[in-house]
């Protein structure tokens, strides 16, 4: 993930990928989210422009959905589920656990890695879950989560 | 020397406890013994308990070997494992596995059994033969089939969906579509993106054949983006669908033009709800459209639409198939057919378990689930994710059937089955509730925007026993208010838990612990 800035080439790019149509909105800023992990505020100047709608109309909808962040996260992504699933089997523990050890409180980034709550990652049989740069992980305890971590980190 | 099969699944909760790497150990194991194999990556059979659930085919069995680490891999090896040798992991064949042979597999009969991105395995399996025959039978005879079948929406609503069908049919217009709903957001269920990952193909061929009865040419699915592994394998799967003349125009040169678009949600749970989905199809906010008109009517933008969740529509190609009579014939009184039940939350044998209407819950979390993880006693039991009702151990004997939910006050939703023990915070999961529904309301109707908030800080003051008994009858009040002044389920049912935390586990209030 490129997590500098957002290229203006890059957004032309996803855009003609979609087509500049107005339905493809939500479509377009998923891509450049997976891509670059946030939209600037650049972004929806231009898509506004490229996509011929008003940069409220853009704001909006990037202000809506929650993937849609607008703060540059750090290098690492780390979501602990926080559904009914996931607190049956101890979510709340591992949340404090995982804020404690990161040193990060839910949506907050410290040393590269941000945290963010998630509503079912659909591992609701293997829980407690947790997601690591889009990739799910199910019967998490602590021992579990410092492992995984750790592996995250040495894989810098 | 043959070639020996060998199965690992590459479904998102297999992988998610280590599939992917039991599969490259396996791959490396047989490279270095000089054994040679075909890793097939299959999808799940759904007893996500076994996972990683490694089969390997000796003289036309497939034996099962459960919970497989890479640590194992070696072991196993050396015990002969490729001919079904014996092993602490090995199990028996598939077929002799309790909990999978004792259920009415009508939806997922093939996820497991086959290689979900091939077409080959697929056409093996039946796969697009009831598109043939919708194609060849025309449209009135799918949505005679349908309609006989007593088939429901299992996203949660319990439509008829003969009816709908028909519907959009009926409705006069140059352009249709068919838009399936696979923002799978309730917790506890994971039978969209189990059937999503195990029987890709099935689900392309569902939405031809709705294409085919009302009129269609143009399908969408809107997967939500928690499912990143269930993205790969559909994008692929409509790949070879498309390149093989099932999907485009005039397929398999019947004269039918049909095809479908992928679009990724972006994480809102109220997206689920089909007004708010059509929204977010169309680039929008995902906010909750006012009905009438029904998306039958108008729909996605603005033209008729038939809206379906996948094991809905995953129902059908049997259904034309079979005949909907025979579907009708299993379940009970107005739910008729199959549900998939979904197995979650504290329990010993979690997973999928596709079953007729009429089973109890008892039967479902003792008999197949054996009972919770922690070995406590059953304290409550979340059936039909967020705006599902908390069931008492003393409900356990209701049977799982649309109508005996609804006299209860509960629901059965998507079919999502959370167990909690006897450790669980009720007052805790009410608050919850609210709490859920203030971060994920669309905001556009004030019951559900501001109640909700409302309620957490009722919930707040009950907890912290702030004239409790006071607020208790305001948190009641608040939950009429919500429940029938709300545009849609979101703010019309988040009551349902919270009443029920009320009627059964009022007690909590004065034992919990704090906002956690």
């Amino acid at each position: 993930m490129d997590r500098k800035g957002i290229d203006k080439d890059a957004v032309t790019a996803i855009v003609g990928q979609y087509g500049a149509k107005p339905e493809m909105l939500v479509q377009i800023l998923q891509a450049i989210v997976m891509r670059h992990g946030w939209v600037s505020e650049d972004a929806i100047r231009q898509l506004a422009d490229e996509l011929n709608l008003s940069r409220a109309d853009v704001y909006g909808v990037v202000s809506y959905y929650h993937d849609f962040r607008t703060e540059q996260p750090g290098q690492h992504i780390v979501k602990i589920c926080q559904a009914e699933a996931c607190q049956a089997m101890g979510s709340r523990a591992l949340t404090s656990h995982a804020q404690t050890s990161l040193g990060a409180r839910m949506n907050g980034t410290n040393d590269a890695v941000t945290l963010e709550p998630v509503y079912c990652l659909g591992n609701c049989a293997c829980a407690p879950a947790i997601m690591i740069d889009g990739k799910t992980h199910g019967h998490v305890s602590t021992g579990r989560f410092d492992e995984l971590v750790g592996a995250m980190k040495a894989a810098r | 020397m043959s070639v020996t099969r060998i199965y690992v699944p590459r479904e998102t909760a297999a992988v998610s406890v280590g599939a992917d790497e039991v599969a490259l150990q396996i791959a490396r194991e047989a490279k270095r013994t000089g054994v040679r194999v075909q890793l097939i990556r299959n999808g799940s059979w759904g007893a996500s308990w076994l996972e990683p659930l490694v089969e390997v085919e000796v003289d036309g069995a497939r034996i099962a070997y459960g919970n497989v680490t890479a640590a194992d891999v070696p072991d196993m090896f050396a015990a002969n494992f490729v001919q079904g040798g014996e092993h602490e992991r090995r199990l028996c064949p598939i077929n002799e596995i309790p909990y999978l042979i004792n259920q009415d597999r009508w939806t997922f009969w093939r996820c497991g059994l086959v290689e979900p991105l091939s077409l080959e395995d697929f056409r093996k399996h039946q796969g697009f033969n009831a598109l043939e025959k919708a194609l060849a039978d025309g449209p009135e005879a799918v949505l005679d089939a349908v309609t006989a079948s007593g088939l429901r929406g299992r996203g949660g609503a319990g439509f008829p969906t003969g009816i709908k069908w028909r519907t959009v049919a009926e409705t006069e217009s140059p352009q249709k579509y068919i838009a399936c709903n696979a923002d799978e957001g309730d917790s506890g269920t994971f039978s969209d993106r189990l059937l999503m990952e195990g029987d890709p193909l099935g689900l392309i061929e569902s939405m031809a054949i709705a294409g085919v009865a009302v009129g269609a040419s143009k399908g969408y699915i809107y997967l939500r983006s928690e499912y990143p592994l269930t993205h790969t394998i559909l994008s692929r799967a409509l790949q070879l669908a498309r390149d093989a003349g099932w999907l485009g125009e005039n397929i398999q040169g019947s004269g039918f033009d049909f095809d479908i678009e992928l679009h990724l949600g972006a994480g809102s749970y109220v997206c689920g709800e089909e007004t708010a989905m059509l929204e977010s199809l169309e680039g929008k906010r995902g906010i909750v459209r006012y009905k009438p008109p029904l998306p039958a009517h108008a729909g996605l933008f603005g033209k008729p639409t038939v809206v379906n969740n996948v094991v809905t529509l995953g129902s059908v190609p049997n259904i034309v198939n079979l005949g909907g009579e025979r579907y009708a014939q299993m379940g009970v009184n107005r739910s008729k057919g199959t549900l998939a039940f979904q197995l979650a939350g504290n329990i010993k044998r979690g997973g999928l378990v596709e079953k007729s209407f009429g089973v109890t819950v008892r039967e479902l979390i003792e008999g197949y689930g054996g009972g919770t993880a922690s070995g406590l006693p059953v304290k409550a039991v979340q059936i039909g994710g967020p705006l599902g009702a908390y069931l008492s151990a003393e409900q356990l004997d209701t049977p799982l059937d649309y109508e005996a939910f609804a006299d209860i006050g509960a629901m059965l939703g998507h079919g999502g089955i959370v167990v909690f023990d006897d450790t669980a915070d009720m007052a805790q999961q009410a608050r919850f509730a609210m709490e859920f529904c203030a971060i994920e309301s669309c905001g556009k109707c004030t019951p559900c925007r501001i109640g909700s908030t409302r309620g957490v800080e009722v919930i707040d003051r009950m907890i912290a026993g702030d004239n409790r008994e006071a607020n208790y009858d305001l948190l009641v009040e608040l939950c009429d208010t919500m429940e029938h002044a709300s545009l849609c389920a979101m703010g019309g049912m988040t009551p349902y838990p919270v009443r029920s935390v009320l009627k059964h586990f009022a007690e909590d209030f004065a034992t919990s612990g704090g906002n956690g």
